[in-house]
């Protein structure tokens, strides 16, 4: 067996939601590459061959790479799946848009955000927003896969000493063009992998209320999210957005601020070590799965725990 | 132009699932289902396009057994012009239904297909992508903001990082997400009037596709449960178990 995994990556940065997919792949068992796909590849390798289990890194340079367009990447990765049992990748919106292309070309199901590996070809995967698990087995010659980042520990970024091979481009499809990126520029860490995430309702009830929760954030070295109804309602950016459809975190620490807990919003956060909520309605679901629950108007609490951290 | 659009019949997404005794499934029986809320605002989208000169005729179309005619009469009751059912006795897998999508393409010639993004029962998130590989088209996905001109659609995608505009040739695939739209309501003579709106039928075996499952469901389980905590009474309380209980700050 060996494991074929679509590396993350931006502006020449190696992507950390990687190691996780790599961490999944080690549990499947078997030789472990990386596919590195981009304009700026080599600089993007020279990270990769230190991944810890990885034994060769696959080089692909051409421009038509560069923003991951998957009518691109999508052939490409095809061209390769014959060496390989497993396709892997971390569920970024990434992977989500290409995954699943590579997978019909190859005429297989793909298995979507998978968080347990049972053995080579049976997983456990959330349905229904994480109100139900799944344990599925793949019989077919490939497995596409993709992995949830916050169900396997990331592999260490040092130790491994992987060769590097450069492979054929398979063309430009023609097909899509990326025009622009409006990214959210932030100092505070990534939501997915941050220790400690404070998110933020539509009890918020406007856009300019965040900085109460962003000021706690810095205080904490915390990342800053938002239910599905405080994007919609244009309070925070959609890479905000913490849930079954938006982004899934499991941090040390989770803290919802006048947050009612659709199950939507759960399935998103409900893997968390510590939840803390923060709402004026005693009976908000929230509380259900909260280790610690505060009844107050959170326009009062807010402003005392930032002054309570000092 | 024609927009097809493809609707799936789910759960709705205010009913908590149960999880089936024997362990085979989730309980389907006397059940609220609806359409899956992201095909809702891609038919709403659909209808926009219609209604702004871009799209001629909007058609839904659904997989499944003889129920989902209900999910393409909300279709219909929305404003789409005509439904097609393709029968089909038990779940499809999005590879499946992707295959099936493409005969129906074939036959109809949509300019876009405009499917949801995710559906909320299996939360695969694949048949678009999978839709766009087979027929060899541009995909659009994670859709917040369309605008077409002649051959190009524009798209605004809803990514990791933030948003991402992309030119897209058409035919291509669209796949919507949150904030694309707010979807309508049917009035009541609208659903009415659905009623007498055409709707084909169609098997899987006129499709000519084998829609045999190629995973297996081993088992479905429900999660563990979070163990209850407890109210805090205040700020001060709040921030002493976290700093010396939970030692998480």
């Amino acid at each position: 067996m060996s494991i074929l995994i679509l590396c993350d990556h931006e502006n020449g940065q190696f992507g950390a939601a990687t190691l996780n997919a790599v961490s999944a792949a080690t549990k499947i068992g078997g030789e472990i590459h990386l596919l590195v796909a981009g304009d700026a590849s080599n600089l993007v390798a020279a990270q990769a061959i230190t991944v810890a289990g990885v034994s060769k890194v696959l080089v692909a340079n051409g421009s038509e790479y560069e923003h991951s367009i998957a009518e691109n990447l999508a052939p490409l990765v095809f061209a390769l799946a014959s060496n390989y049992s497993h396709i892997l990748a971390s569920a970024t919106t990434t992977s989500k848009n290409v995954m699943p292309r590579v997978a019909a070309l190859l005429d297989v199901m793909q298995i979507s955000d998978i968080i347990k590996i049972d053995d080579a070809k049976t997983f456990q995967r959330p349905i229904y927003a994480g109100n139900a698990l799944a344990t599925i087995r793949s019989d077919e010659p490939t497995k596409v896969i993709t992995v949830r980042s916050t169900a396997f520990e990331p592999v260490s970024m040092t130790g491994g000493s992987a060769s590097i091979e450069t492979i054929e481009n398979t063309g430009e499809s023609g097909l899509s063009s990326y025009i622009k990126s409006e990214l959210s520029s932030s100092e505070r860490p990534e939501l997915i992998s941050a220790p400690i995430v404070i998110s933020g309702g539509r009890g918020m009830q406007d856009g300019a209320n965040f900085t109460m929760l962003e000021k706690i954030a810095d205080k904490l070295g915390a990342a800053v999210g938002a239910s599905r109804a405080a994007v919609d309602a244009g309070f925070a950016p959609n890479d905000y957005q913490v849930g079954q459809t938006g982004k899934v975190v499991a941090p040390d620490l989770y803290v919802a601020v006048g947050i009612s807990g659709a199950i939507q919003h759960l399935a998103g956060m409900k893997d968390s070590k510590i939840i803390v909520a923060i709402n004026k309605d005693d009976e908000a679901p929230i509380f259900q799965v909260a280790d610690f629950g505060l009844v107050a108007d959170l326009f009062d609490a807010v402003p005392e725990l930032d002054k309570e951290l000092g | 132009m024609k927009v097809l659009v493809p609707v799936k019949r789910v759960i709705d997404y205010n009913v908590k699932v149960r999880v089936k005794a024997d362990n085979s499934g989730v309980e389907l029986s006397n059940v609220k289902m609806a359409m899956n809320p992201f095909d809702e605002i891609a038919v709403e989208q659909a209808l926009r396009l219609k209604e702004a000169g871009v799209a001629e005729e909007v058609i839904a179309v659904s997989i499944g057994p003889a129920q989902n005619q209900e999910t393409i009469r909300t279709a219909l009751a929305m404003g789409a012009d005509r439904g097609i059912h393709v029968e089909a006795s038990h779940d499809v897998e999005p590879l499946a239904v992707a295959k099936l999508l493409k005969e129906i393409v074939a036959r109809e010639n949509p300019g876009i297909v405009m499917v949801g993004k995710q559906a909320i029962d299996d939360d695969c998130n694949q048949t678009g992508q999978m839709l766009a590989a087979l027929l060899g088209w541009a995909q659009g996905t994670f859709v917040s903001e369309i605008e077409i001109h002649g051959d190009k659609a524009r798209v605004v995608r809803e990514v990791d990082g933030g948003l991402e505009h992309l030119e897209i040739k058409m035919p291509a695939v669209v796949s919507v997400d949150l904030r694309l739209n707010e979807p309508r309501y049917a009035s009541l003579p609208n659903i009415m009037k659905a009623k007498k709106k055409p709707l084909d039928r169609l098997s899987v075996e006129e499709l000519g596709v084998d829609v045999t499952p190629r995973l297996t469901v081993v088992k479905v389980e429900e999660p563990a449960t979070r163990k209850s905590g407890i109210k805090v009474a205040n700020v001060k309380e709040l921030v002493h178990k976290l700093k010396n209980e939970a030692k998480v700050i």
